[in-house]
């Protein structure tokens, strides 16, 4: 592995979508999600399409091409539908993607949007049968009659052919809108979130799961908070964190009971009384947690930061890293225009030593832990000649604007990057702007 | 504690912003978002509490002026040739009020409002604010030109109390009393609300608005679960239930508060209005 963010020197590889100013709505990317090899790169939009990305094999020697992803196969996961009985449109965008552990051939993702959760099965073809009995070359049926001897069909090769089937449609579980969806370490359930509850299902079970958590008060009036964000552990199959709108995130335990209202652990800071404001609620509630790969810690990013929690202490994050800090006193305007409701999301790097979270003006930040160091880089087509090096990026949040940098006033708050990926094993990453996805790598000296 | 640079006016746009952003997501693809109009939610009260927080202020500043003012008539009347019929005539009605106010609000707010730490807040909630004042403001609020205010319905969508304005005095249709008795009482707050309601309903103006919020609070209970997905009506329904609903949100105090504020709401004139036209 690599070396750490803070001095390690990130490079342009390539930029995914439209160069229209003009964005489509519907081409809006919404998740970005690697596989467990990181071989394969899905994106989900806003129009309920996923589109997969396979990383070049023949490239994989040569250190400089390694990060070269070409389109591997696209489908329309979900459709936009119609619930008559509550008079709602469910909307198509995909919320998340995740892709399965490996098992054979084929590969398998979910895909989720508001309400209905779907397994698609991604396999190649690269031979077709040929030399059929009863069957013409084009599909017709020859007359019985007419055969007058017998041979065994071959498989010949064949352009190879991408097709991804739906296996299994999980619906009508979900009463609120699904945020999160998360394999199990054991490979057989997954967990999906709602704003109120959390189901567990069994990867073959479509017509049933079971509620594992339920916090929707007996009266919705006193309702204080909703789920966020919510994951398995990557190695303990019995556990698994839900964050909330207050800024709470409670690990919970299945073996402690059917139904996990009552936390094992409740991880809580309490806020600053100095910093309390109109927007505090807002800015306090957690947008995304995510385990680090060895099951120690967990992330989660609330508007202005990225916390880091050690599973041992609840008290308090172990590591705060301010993401944005100069958007504080514009809190105001953020909430005007409706930006204050982004929500973030962050990753972990393949070690666990730097994670990596977006900002506006297609700006996105890196964190070192080890060392301490921060990077902010831009994700833009002026910066997107081949294996040009990113500069990194500074906002002025006050006096006297130096060369270079950029005044927090100037900041395009309709450029955001919500959604990243790290690949997990390699320093390769995938950010998403508003409709165009961009990979980068580490520069190869 | 929200920080003292914000004020009073922040408040009360973000009160504005906040109403029509929850206005706005009933008709967003894909169904009211929980989450984003419970966090619009949080801002909404705590904005509402700045808000009367300062109007508390600046009851007790017009109250210290009135004071100031009526030891100088006081003064005044010692000499006979300076005394002026309005200002007497003024004055008996404001004696009337502090009568009325005091039958209106019993003791017992006044016991618990001077249980609160800031006591000089909760001091000006239970008393009349003088007339002149408040007809001026309805004055310059009213589109009619007359020098006397006209008679206004207010409805407080907070706590669902009529107040009616006739010539610059407040008349509180719900009974505030009824209200303490209940809030003392271990009640749920959606019941609680239900009986303030009724007492309004029981003295309702004739005023539109009142028999769609009539039904809308039987409707309430049931409705609420369902309120992402089936709340087709109009957008006072879905801000009543915001004013009543989340009452998770508010500490004993804050409703302690609220009691007393009512009559700092009802004397919110115009940006009250403007919820009512929702």
């Amino acid at each position: 592995m690599a070396g750490p963010g803070g001095d390690m020197q990130w490079c342009f590889s390539q930029v995914k979508g439209a160069i229209d100013d003009d964005v489509a709505e519907a081409d809006i990317i919404s998740t970005v999600e690697f596989n467990h090899t990181g071989e394969l790169l899905a994106t989900g939009d806003k129009g309920g399409r996923v589109v997969i990305f396979q990383q070049e094999i023949e490239n994989k020697n040569l250190p400089q091409f390694r990060s070269e992803y070409n389109v591997y196969s696209t489908f329309q996961s979900h459709e936009p539908e119609f619930d008559y009985l509550k008079s709602l449109e469910i909307e198509e965008k995909i919320n998340k993607i995740r892709w399965l552990p490996q098992k054979n051939a084929a590969q398998f993702l979910l895909s989720t949007n508001d309400k209905t959760i779907k397994l698609w099965k991604i396999s190649e073809r690269d031979k077709r049968p040929e030399g059929y009995n009863l069957k013409e070359e084009d599909g017709r049926y020859k007359d019985p009659n007419s055969i007058t001897s017998l041979r065994v069909p071959v498989l010949i090769p064949m352009d190879l052919m991408v097709e991804a089937s739906p296996r299994r449609v999980f619906a009508n579980a979900h009463t609120y809108h699904i945020n999160s969806i998360s394999v199990n370490s054991d490979e057989e359930t997954y967990l999906s979130a709602d704003d109120l509850r959390i189901n567990l299902w069994n990867l073959e079970i479509t017509d049933r799961s079971f509620n594992i958590v339920d916090i929707k008060p007996a009266n919705m009036e006193e309702l204080t908070e909703v789920i966020t964000a919510a994951e398995f552990h990557p190695h303990q199959c019995n556990t698994f964190v839900y964050s909330s709108s207050k800024g709470t995130i409670r690990l919970c335990d299945m073996r402690a009971s059917a139904l996990c209202d009552k936390q094992s652990k409740l991880f809580e800071e309490p806020e600053d009384p100095s910093n309390r404001s109109f927007f505090s609620e807002i800015i306090s509630s957690i947008s995304d947690v995510k385990f680090s790969h060895n099951g120690r810690y967990m992330m989660t990013r609330d508007y202005l930061s990225v916390k880091i929690w050690d599973l041992n202490m609840e008290s308090r994050p172990v590591e705060t890293y301010q993401v944005h800090e100069y958007l504080r006193s514009k809190l105001c305007s953020l909430y005007e225009n409706d930006c204050i409701f982004d929500k973030f999301e962050c990753c972990w790097n393949g070690n666990d030593t730097v994670v990596m979270t977006g900002s506006y003006n297609n700006f996105f930040r890196m964190f070192d832990r080890g060392q301490r160091r921060d990077v902010t880089l831009e994700a833009s087509r002026e910066n997107s000649k081949p294996m040009q090096v990113l500069k990194p990026r500074k906002v002025c949040a006050g006096g006297k604007r130096k060369k270079d940098e950029i005044s927090v006033d100037s900041l395009d708050f309709n450029k955001k990057i919500l959604h990243t990926a790290w690949h997990p094993q390699d320093n390769i990453i995938a950010v998403a702007t508003t409709n165009n996805l961009y990979i980068f790598q580490d520069k190869v000296n | 504690m929200i920080s003292t640079m914000e004020c009073a006016a922040d408040a009360q746009s973000l009160i504005s912003i906040s109403l029509m952003k929850i206005h706005n997501s009933r008709t967003q693809r894909g169904g009211i978002k929980l989450h984003k109009n419970l966090l619009v939610s949080y801002v909404l009260r705590n904005a509402r509490q700045v808000y009367i927080k300062e109007k508390y202020a600046e009851i007790y500043r017009m109250q210290q002026y009135e004071e100031v003012m009526t030891v100088c008539n006081e003064i005044q009347e010692l000499n006979p040739l300076d005394l002026d019929a309005e200002d007497a005539e003024d004055e008996e009605q404001a004696a009337a009020h502090a009568r009325t106010s005091s039958a209106i609000f019993g003791c017992s707010s006044l016991d618990d409002c001077s249980k609160e730490p800031d006591p000089c807040y909760y001091r000006s909630c239970c008393m009349e604010p003088s007339p002149v004042p408040h007809c001026d403001q309805f004055t310059a609020n009213n589109s009619s030109s007359s020098s006397h205010c006209n008679k206004t319905t207010v409805l407080d969508l907070d706590t669902h109390v009529v107040t009616t304005v006739e010539n610059g005095y407040l008349h509180q249709d719900c009974c505030c009393c009824d209200a303490l008795q209940c809030g003392q009482g271990a009640r749920s707050p959606a019941r609680k609300r239900k009986v303030e309601f009724s007492c309004c309903v029981s003295d309702v103006e004739d005023v539109s608005d009142f028999t769609a919020a009539r039904k809308r609070v039987k409707r309430e209970d049931c409705c609420y679960s369902n309120i992402d997905y089936t709340d087709t009506s109009n957008i006072s329904n879905l801000i009543s239930i915001f004013g009543s609903g989340f009452s998770g949100l508010l500490s004993r105090q804050s409703d302690l508060e609220q009691i007393c504020s009512k009559q700092v709401l009802a004397s919110l004139g115009a940006w009250t209005r403007a919820i009512v036209a929702f």
